[in-house]
C-alpha cells in the first residue's frame, strides 16, 4: 500500500543579519524645547537621562514614511530584490490603526507584496523579538529573507506635562534583513515576559474610556523606579544568560547595544556586566532619545555608520520594556 | 548576626558615597534623601539594590517611597534583618 509522504520545509542551518536601515524623525527637539510643561530644565533632563536632543517626526512625517526609508536602506544594503523577501515582521506600539497591520502596507510600499506580513506588539523588546522570529523563519526554511522593522512615532502618544516618561520619547524606524548564512550569525534568544508588572509601563487610559468621554487621549506613562530596578538588575541577568547560551564571554564582544531607554540604565548595566573598555557601548539615546522598538537597530546602525565598530564583530543586543517584555541575543554585526 | 543601627548607618553611608560622591559624614539619620542630600529617584534605586545586597534584606518597590530619610532606611534595614 502506497503511503502519501507529506512535504515539509527544508531547513537551513544558520542565519545572520545582512544589513540595517535607519530613519529618524526630522525634527531635532532640545531639552529646553520640552522643559517648560514639566517644570524642568536642560540640566535636570541631561543628568537623569543623558539625553541632549531627541528626534521627533512632525505632522507631515508618518510612522510609515520612516519605516519605508529604513526598510529600503536595509533591502539595498542586503543586495537582494524586494520580491525575494519571504516575510515582513513589523514591531510597533504606535501604528494608529487597530487594523490592518502596518506590516502589510509596508510590504506593499517596498515591493515585497505578496509576502506574509504581520505586526508584533512587544514595545521596547519588539525588534529583538522580531529578530528571534526572523531567525526561526529562515532556519526552518519558511522564508529565505525576512524584513524586520522596529518603528515608532511615540510623539503621537505622549502628554507633554507627564514627568514620568514623555521627555524621553522620540520617533524613528530601524530595519534589518535576516537571511541564510554559512556561519552562525544569530545566537539563541533569551526572551520572556512578566505580566505581573503589566501596569509599570502602560497607557494612562484605554481607548474605550477615551471613546466614552471618560478620559483624555491615552498616553504612555511609567513607574520609573520599578522599571529602572527591573531594567538594570533583572536585565543584566538576561544579558549574561544570552552571552552564556551563545558561548561568548563579555570580552569577546565588539559592542553592547541595549534598548536606549536612559543613559543611567545603560551605564549601570555596563557596570553589572563588568564589560571591558574595548567593548563599544551604544549611546544613541544622547542625540536620538528613546524610540522604543526602533532604538536597538538605530543604535547599532549608528555605531556602524560612524565607524565605531566594523562588520563581522559580535554584538550583544537586548530590548526590554512594557509588558514587561524582554529579549536578548548575540549577533554578528552586519 | 544582625548589625546594629549604627553599623547599618555606616554601611549605608558607604553605599551612598559610592553612588553619589556625598561624604559619608553627611549621611546622618535625620537627613532627607531628596531635600538634604539631593539624591534623585534613579540613584535612590541604585542605593536600595546595593543595600539589599550588602545587608541581605529585601526592600520592595512600594516600601522605597516610604524611605524619606536616612533614618527611615536604617530603621527598615535593621528590622528587616530579623
Amino acid at each position: 500500500m502506497n503511503q502519501i509522504k507529506l512535504s515539509q520545509y527544508e531547513t537551513t542551518r544558520y542565519s545572520r543579519i545582512y544589513s540595517l536601515g535607519a530613519a529618524r524623525g526630522d525634527l531635532v527637539v532640545t531639552n529646553d524645547d520640552i522643559a517648560g510643561p514639566i517644570d524642568s530644565s536642560d540640566e535636570w533632563i541631561r543628568q537623569r537621562t543623558g539625553i541632549i536632543t531627541r528626534r521627533r517626526a512632525g505632522k507631515d512625517q508618518s510612522l510609515m514614511d520612516m519605516s519605508v526609508a529604513a526598510a529600503k536602506e536595509a533591502i539595498a544594503g542586503a543586495g537582494i530584490q524586494p520580491s525575494e523577501i519571504g516575510a515582513v515582521i513589523f514591531s510597533t506600539i504606535s501604528h494608529p490603526f487597530q487594523t490592518p497591520s502596518a506590516a502589510t502596507l509596508l510590504a506593499d510600499l517596498v515591493g515585497a507584496n505578496p509576502a506574509p506580513a504581520f505586526d508584533i506588539s512587544a514595545a521596547c523588546a519588539g525588534y529583538c523579538y522580531g529578530i528571534a522570529q526572523a531567525d526561526a523563519l529562515v532556519r526552518s526554511g519558511v522564508a529565505k529573507y525576512v524584513l524586520v522593522v522596529g518603528a515608532e512615532k511615540l510623539s503621537d502618544f505622549l502628554d507633554p506635562t507627564d514627568r514620568s516618561i514623555s521627555f524621553l520619547l522620540a520617533d524613528g524606524a530601524g530595519a534589518a534583513i535576516v537571511g541564510p548564512s554559512d556561519e552562525p550569525g544569530i545566537s539563541p534568544t533569551v526572551w520572556g515576559s512578566d505580566g505581573s508588572h503589566w501596569e509599570s509601563v502602560s497607557m494612562t487610559h484605554s481607548l474605550l474610556e477615551f471613546r466614552d468621554g471618560e478620559s483624555p487621549w491615552p498616553t504612555i506613562k511609567q513607574d520609573g523606579q520599578t522599571v529602572f530596578r527591573w531594567a538594570v538588575w533583572e536585565m543584566a541577568k538576561v544579558a549574561q544568560q544570552a552571552l552564556d547560551v551563545a558561548g561568548v564571554k563579555a570580552e569577546d564582544l565588539t559592542a553592547l547595544v541595549t534598548h536606549q531607554a536612559n543613559i543611567r540604565i545603560i551605564d549601570e548595566m555596563v557596570k553589572q556586566l563588568k564589560l571591558p573598555e574595548h567593548v563599544a557601548v551604544a549611546r544613541d539615546i544622547v542625540n536620538t532619545g528613546n524610540t522604543s522598538a526602533a532604538s536597538v537597530p538605530l543604535a547599532m546602525h549608528q555605531l556602524l555608520a560612524d565607524g565605531t565598530v566594523k562588520s563581522g564583530g559580535l554584538a550583544l543586543q537586548i530590548g526590554f520594556g512594557a509588558g514587561l517584555a524582554f529579549a536578548a541575543q548575540v549577533v554578528v554585526l552586519p | 548576626m544582625a548589625l546594629s543601627q549604627n553599623e547599618v548607618l555606616v554601611g549605608l553611608a558607604e553605599i551612598v558615597n559610592e553612588e553619589t560622591g556625598i561624604d559619608v559624614e553627611s549621611v546622618q539619620m535625620g537627613k532627607s534623601f531628596t531635600n538634604d542630600l539631593d539624591i534623585d529617584s534613579i540613584s535612590m534605586m541604585t542605593i536600595v539594590v546595593n543595600a539589599e545586597e550588602k545587608f541581605g534584606v529585601k526592600i520592595p518597590d512600594e516600601e522605597v517611597k516610604n524611605l524619606l530619610t536616612v533614618g527611615d532606611a536604617v530603621n527598615f534595614i535593621t528590622s528587616a534583618q530579623g
